[in-house]
């Protein structure tokens, strides 16, 4: 009786709280709207899209070299992770080979950003639990990641260092001694974090039994990565379709039992250890040689074939055959100096005092009226016309074959077979997936960026009924998303 | 406590894709249209009319198993093909790592296809996307609305024929233009210099 | 009690302050007022996308933003900058503008980022080309992104830019 009465005083109903765009503990722009009776959460609604900024539309108009430092964008905080994604799908497409050395390098850097990924949830996950020491210590180990990735590239975040091919430049030696030192040192600063945190009473309350799904239905949710290895499920793509160099070191897998955000967290910390191993066997078994594909068709070549006659010191000087040139004019339209003059069907000439040396013209005649001359620059016509007819080197006729090859490549894309094509690899959040569609040009007519972050945004709703509002920030931390990613 | 295992995970080979494919053909032979192959990778075309029921059984099948949905997208092939959409399908199998494409193909006039939310619950905010994006309707999925884009966009961005620049100033979204001239009106009681 | 200066020299430590030893210092309201506003900017949250990282190691311990007097609040009632970090998207718009109008007087906006500041490499169809289409901003930090010491650089302009402000403390303009 006097419940009935409590029941009519305390009249409950649930309430829509907003946790908005701007939030500290978001992760980014994510909205959710939480329908709670109480503390207790009855429905969880995510909103996203707050970050889309059309990347996919936007491959659609470039060629798919161009498109390269857009997917560095995406997970901004593993941007290595991301490029070896697009590069290796790409070479699929393309049917190129990369060389060995090229894979070795391309492991190290993206076990790298596996571990530069890791160190950057724990710190926020930590911080938006309460363990603000964590934050610190993490960006400190971070820190020292990125001064490695400047050393070799140039660039902390948005590096565009794995390229279509193989990687942009060869490692120097003083990055491998210093990456040495750091998986030397790494282990003891991880068992720092761990001894923080493992054993922690609030941590445990706060992780053991929050956000737990069973295997098969996080399959069915569509998770990966370390989110889905949490749970007991064995995928991961470098075992299971082994590319780069993965197939060549040894590592483990860590495999949760319960599925809940404990055991996640356990799973990325232990991945962080064997990534420290993968990187200390890559090392080690570096093989010599190129670090970019032999195909000038496909791929952006290194500056010193065409050294021979694009170096500034080597004084070159660029002649129309007088014999051999048809008068088109297809040079003369192509000079960006307007140095070529002459009328029409009639054998042009070249301004020397106003020519730049770009080798656009030289690009351009079909007929190859244009001789490269060494060693003509400043010289009169009359000597240069002496000096075109004697045999040219070897080594300027490759070179300027491998001139025509680039210029093609990179004005007109590369001539790619039709086809459709899915590639996935496993980057620190998951599954990233690149489906292309080519219809024969050099540009990707549908460029498709399989996220991990956006299908595990979507799972947010299932992890979160039934727990507190706190929780919520637990779960979106488990979860690991990036809102780059996610909305692309 | 919970405690976690580390363990070198040791997988057997999967089925040849043109094996599958050729299960497919056999299970539905008038949904099949024909299958297409590139760079070891096969993929099966088929008509939307069945197409919950031939992902079923790819899913059901003890043999097949294909329980992890890894992508669901919308190609637009306008002007290339007779029949303008595809809805691609990218499935797998964790058990017995064999993979298979699906495409269903979806005409302009009547841009609709059964959901496969029912099979595997990730499929969800994948559709949303493809209904934002392309604007192929999928019946029977619980809510289906824009995701990426604003709620009251107008048009469908990944479309052929839509401009990558968007629309022109006066015909964009009004909660855009809206917050532009309320800008424009407090600029004067912003402190100058 | 009138000051006796025939006796005691007042030192002239720079333009507009004096010093009457020991411990009498003799400025105007303009240099003491924007001394206290810049040396304690404390920005709201505001990361967007891939500049929020290097926002966040800006604040880290490597190169430490709380040396300055910067520190991050959550609450844009609380804070008196907000710093663009990324990427503004249309659907983002009327939520970046609503924070900003919170933000109560005075106010700076430090667009970090090339996105934020032009658009960036993102010329489509959901991206606004430059969040000053929208937002009276004071200092741009192009680069992408930036780094922490481009960052630094630009709040450092930006107390630059305060350090120079006259009587802005005043209820009238």
């Amino acid at each position: 009786m006097i419940q009935k009465e409590a029941e009519k005083i305390f009249e409950t109903k649930e309430l829509n709280v907003n946790m908005g765009p701007q939030h500290p503990a978001t992760h980014g722009v994510l909205r959710l709207v939480l329908d709670i009776d109480g503390e207790t959460i009855v429905k969880v609604t995510p909103y996203v899209g707050y970050l889309h900024r059309g990347i996919e539309k936007l491959g659609e108009s470039l060629s798919y070299f161009q498109a390269l430092p857009l997917t560095d964008r995406m997970d901004y905080v593993s941007a290595m992770s991301n490029n070896i994604g697009y590069c290796v799908a790409v070479e699929k497409l393309f049917g190129i080979e990369v060389p060995e050395r090229a894979k070795f390098i391309r492991t190290i850097v993206g076990e790298m950003s596996r571990i530069a990924n890791h160190l950057l949830w724990l710190a926020t996950h930590a911080l938006d639990i309460g363990a603000m020491t964590v934050f610190l210590y993490c960006f400190r180990e971070r820190e020292w990641i990125l001064d490695l990735y400047e050393m070799i590239c140039g660039a902390r975040l948005t590096v565009t260092y794995p390229r279509i091919g193989g990687v942009r430049n060869d490692v120097p030696q003083e990055f491998l001694e210093s990456l040495w030192k750091f998986t030397d040192e790494f282990p003891s600063r991880i068992l720092e974090y761990e001894t923080l945190i493992d054993q922690n009473r609030i941590w445990l309350q706060r992780t053991v039994g929050i956000g737990v799904i069973s295997a098969e239905e996080a399959v069915s949710w569509g998770m990966t990565g370390p989110t889905l290895r949490g749970s007991g499920v064995p995928y991961d793509i470098r075992k299971h379709m082994p590319y780069d160099a993965y197939d060549k070191v040894e590592f483990e897998v860590p495999i949760g039992t319960t599925g809940d955000t404990y055991d996640r967290y356990r799973c990325r910390m232990l991945e962080m250890r064997q990534s420290n191993n993968i990187i200390r066997q890559c090392i080690e078994k570096l093989p010599p040689g190129p670090v970019m594909a032999d195909e000038p068709k496909f791929t952006l070549q290194p500056k010193d074939k065409m050294m021979p006659i694009t170096h500034p010191t080597k004084e070159m000087a660029y002649f129309i055959e007088e014999k051999a040139c048809k008068g088109c004019g297809m040079c003369l339209r192509a000079c960006p100096a307007k140095a070529i003059f002459g009328e029409k069907k009639k054998p042009h000439k070249i301004d020397q005092a106003l020519c730049l040396q770009c080798a656009t013209c030289f690009v351009t005649c079909k007929f190859k009226a244009m001789k490269i001359v060494p060693g003509g620059k400043g010289l009169s016509d009359e000597k240069l016309a002496e000096l075109a007819a004697a045999p040219v080197p070897e080594e300027i006729t490759k070179a300027a074959e491998h001139l025509v090859k680039q210029f093609e490549f990179i004005k007109k894309g590369p001539k790619v077979p039709e086809g459709e094509l899915y590639v996935a690899t496993e980057v620190p959040k998951g599954e990233l997936g690149f489906y292309f569609v080519s219809d024969g040009s050099g540009k990707p007519y549908r460029m498709r960026l399989r996220a991990p972050s956006f299908i595990h945004a979507g799972c947010l709703p299932r992890l979160c009924v039934g727990h507190l509002v706190a929780d919520v920030i637990a779960a979106i931390g488990t979860i690991d998303i990036v809102l780059g990613e996610c909305d692309r | 406590m919970a405690v976690t295992e580390v363990r070198i995970s040791i997988h057997p080979a999967g089925l040849n894709p043109k094996d599958i494919a050729e299960k497919i053909k056999e299970q539905f032979p008038d949904q099949v249209i024909d299958v297409a192959e590139f760079r070891d990778q096969v993929s099966v075309i088929a008509k939307r009319d069945q197409i919950v029921p031939l992902l079923k059984y790819l899913h059901d099948d003890p043999i097949l198993s294909m329980d992890h949905l890894q992508d669901l997208t919308a190609v637009d092939y306008l002007k290339k093909k007779d029949v303008r959409f595809e809805v691609v399908y990218n499935l797998y199998s964790t058990k017995y790592r064999h993979h298979i494409r699906i495409r269903a193909q979806v005409p302009e006039n009547d841009p609709k296809i059964n959901s496969v939310v029912p099979i595997w619950a990730g499929a969800n905010w994948h559709e949303r996307e493809c209904f934002d994006m392309f604007g192929i309707e999928f019946t029977g999925h619980p809510d289906l609305r824009r995701i990426l884009m604003p709620e009251d966009w107008e048009g469908y961005p990944l479309r052929k024929d839509y401009p990558l620049q968007g629309p022109a100033l006066e015909n964009d979204w009004p909660g855009f233009t809206e917050v532009l001239k309320r800008s424009k009106e407090l600029r004067e009681f912003e402190w100058e210099g | 009690m009138l000051l006796d200066t025939s006796t005691v020299g007042l030192i002239t430590v720079e333009e507009g302050t004096k010093i009457l030893p020991p411990n009498v210092i003799i400025t105007t309201l303009d240099k003491v007022v924007n001394w206290g506003r810049l040396s304690s900017i404390w920005p709201t949250t505001f990361g967007l996308a891939c500049c929020a990282i290097e926002m966040m190691a800006a604040g880290a311990a490597h190169y430490d933003l709380d040396r300055f007097g910067i520190i991050f609040r959550g609450s844009p009632r609380q804070a008196d900058c907000m710093i663009v970090a990324g990427t503004v998207t249309k659907k983002m718009v009327p939520v970046v503008r609503r924070v900003y109008d919170q933000i109560p007087e005075p106010r700076y906006v430090i667009a970090m980022g090339s996105c934020a500041c032009t658009g960036g490499v993102f010329r489509t169809y959901s991206t606004v080309q430059g969040c000053d289409t929208f937002l009276p901003v004071d200092v741009y930090v192009p680069g992408c992104p930036p780094r922490p010491e481009t960052l630094l650089e630009g709040l450092m302009l930006l107390q630059e830019k305060i350090r120079k402000e006259q009587a802005r403390w005043s209820p009238w303009r």
